[in-house]
Order: C-alpha cells, then structure tokens, then sequence
C-alpha cells in the first residue's frame, strides 16, 4: 500500500515537472514593429494570409577597424543594437555600463554579438571608435562600434530600430538620444528594447536573450 | 531600591541627550555630504559609477586617497572647467577628457566633500569660502 501511494507521489511530481519546463521550452518573446499581412499561394496554389514583419534592412557602415561591415557580419547571430557618441556624458556611459555586464556573461557564445552606432557624425571617426572601444575593454569583433554619414545612421535609428536620435546645439553634448537597447533575432526582426540606463531591464535582456536562443535553436 | 533606578534612567537619559547632539561642524558636514550625494548622482555618476569605480579605462575612479588629497586643491577647477590633462591614477594613466560642469561655488563644495568623504577617502570639510580662492587659482 505505502508502495503505491510514494509511485502515486512520483508520478505527481514528475508530470508536474515535466509541465513547468515544457511551458519553459515554450516561451517566446514578442515580435515589435510594424506587420503588414499579404495574401501569398500555398504549395497547392490556394490563397493564405501571411504576416510580413519589419526587418532591419541590410546596412553598410565602417566598424573601429575602419572595415566595412555588413548585415553578412550578423548572418546567424542574435544582436543588440544601441545609439551613442563617445563624447556624450549623460547616458552613455551608464548604458555602456550595463551593456558590458550582458557582453560579459555571453563572451563565450558566438551566436550574441554587439552593435553601437555612433551618432556623431562629425567627431566619432573609427579611429576614435577604436580608442574608446579599447577604454572600454571591449575591443573585439564580438562588439562592432559603426560609423557612417548623418542620413544613413539617423534613418537606420529612427525607421529601423526605433531608437530617437537628434542633434541638438542646445544640448549639453551636442545631441540627444534615446537609451534603448535593441534585441535583434536571427531573422533581423526585433524581439525587444530595454532602457539601458536601467539595471533591472539590463537583467532582463539577459534573460531574453536566452530565451532567445532557445527559442531559435 | 527605588532610588537607585530613578538615578540609572536620569543618567540614561542626560548620556542620551549628550550622544545625540552633534557639533555645528558634524552637522554642516553631514548636511554637505548629503547635497553632494544628490549632485554627485546627477553629474558624475554616470561615468565614475555609483560607488566611484570609474568606467574601464574612459573614466578614472575616485578611490586614489593619495591622488585626491594631494590635489585636493585643484579638484574645483577640474569640475568646473573640466581637463584634459593625462592623469595617474591608482598608478594607471588615464588620457580621456573630462566635460566641465558650471556649477555654483556651494554646489562645488558639497560634491568635493561628498567624494573626499565617500569610496574609502575621509578628508572633512570644505567649505565654498574655500571654493572661490581655488578657483582663483585654475592652472
């Protein structure tokens, strides 16, 4: 008798278990942006819904090394993306902070890499890129720091990542901008933005992007 | 009996009294440090850190007791006007330029006082009086 009640116990527990990592498992992060919906044919010519989300579109921008790179640079890897200039003493440096504590815990997994676009598109020249990545002890390829003209970098910023970006003489640095770290997925599509001024939403892109890369594996 | 405990509550509470009242000086100090704590947050936090660790090698810490008493005097100076001047600190060089911050001589001497009393260093008071003579003094 005591026999069946600790197998009846067991089977409790184990599917009880075996509920909370398949809910895990399943876990999925939103997908932001704009979304259009298509109507394309299926294999057997019949018409079906489609939903086309935003992407970022493929980009060309010098990195500190003053090499060009590419969406190609990205191609398999799960990203973050943020806006900044090495000259800005308001929030870049606690964003960069925060962002080096996530470049820590995912130094050794290949898939996450690291893209800061400066906005300074008259002072931050890869060569200065190069000197502040270096200070800041990131100074891999891991974490790319890309220049490129006003247009290019602003319109990337505000149509594509989301991110407010502006110049401002009446600002203290000479621009102003927001603190957004932006998640990126396999398929260029973003999966979620986090105050980079904030440690608590920093926490919490490192969980995203576990759960990320699980959820792509 | 009776007595005896009377006279322990009346020393207990004239000790009391004596352990709570501050001097002048304590007071100004710890109204000083508690300003400068709210400037410091506003101004230099975000590249020196929240416990003056600095940041890689961008920004310099502000845990260099010996830097920061022997340069005690130009500390105004540096704030205000900002530098560019390499600095040796905790024997490391740091090259970065630092923005200057317009701020009034009292708001100076509240966030000196608040740095040269917090991140391991203990240097006291400094008062804005003290401030507007530095600062006639800026290399």
């Amino acid at each position: 008798m005591i026999k069946f009640k600790n197998i009846a116990y067991l089977s409790i527990f184990l599917l009880t278990s075996s509920v909370i990592t398949a809910c895990n498992n399943n876990k999925k992060l939103p997908i932001y942006g704009n979304r259009e919906a298509v109507t394309v044919k299926d294999e057997n010519g019949n018409d079906k819904i489609d939903t086309i989300y935003q992407t970022i579109p493929s980009f060309k921008l010098l990195n500190q090394d003053s090499v060009y790179i590419t969406q190609d640079t990205f191609k398999g890897k799960v990203y973050v993306a943020d806006f900044f200039f090495t000259s800005c003493s308001t929030i870049c440096p606690t964003m960069h902070r925060n962002l080096k504590t996530v470049y820590d815990e995912y130094k050794n997994n290949p898939d996450v890499m690291f893209l800061s676009h400066t906005i300074d598109f008259k002072y931050d020249k890869p060569s200065v890129l190069k000197k502040y990545a270096a200070k800041l002890g990131v100074d891999a390829s891991k974490w790319q720091f890309v220049y490129g003209n006003k247009e290019e970098v602003y319109h990337l910023a505000e149509h594509d990542y989301l991110v407010a970006v502006q110049e401002d003489s009446t600002a203290k640095d000479g621009y102003i901008h927001q603190g957004w770290l932006v998640l990126i997925d396999k398929e260029k599509k973003m999966r979620g933005a986090y105050d980079g001024t904030k440690a608590d939403q920093v926490e919490q892109l490192k969980k995203d992007i576990s759960t990320l890369l699980a959820e792509e594996k | 009996m009776r007595r005896t405990i009377l006279i322990i509550i009346f020393s207990l509470t004239i000790s009391c009294i004596i352990y709570s009242c501050q001097s002048a000086g304590e007071i100004e100090l710890t109204s000083y440090i508690t300003n400068g704590k709210d400037l410091y947050r506003t101004h230099c936090q975000n590249c020196h850190g929240e416990n003056g660790e600095g940041l890689g090698a961008l920004a310099p810490p502000l845990t260099d007791t010996i830097f920061l008493k022997t340069q005690k005097a130009d500390l105004a100076c540096i704030i205000k006007k900002g530098s560019n001047k390499p600095m040796v600190i905790n024997g490391k060089t740091y090259e970065g330029k630092m923005p200057s911050f317009n701020l009034a001589d009292i708001d100076l001497a509240q966030v000196i006082v608040y740095v040269t009393n917090s991140f391991g260093n203990k240097q006291g008071m400094y008062k804005y009086e003290q401030v507007a003579l530095d600062l006639k003094t800026c290399k």
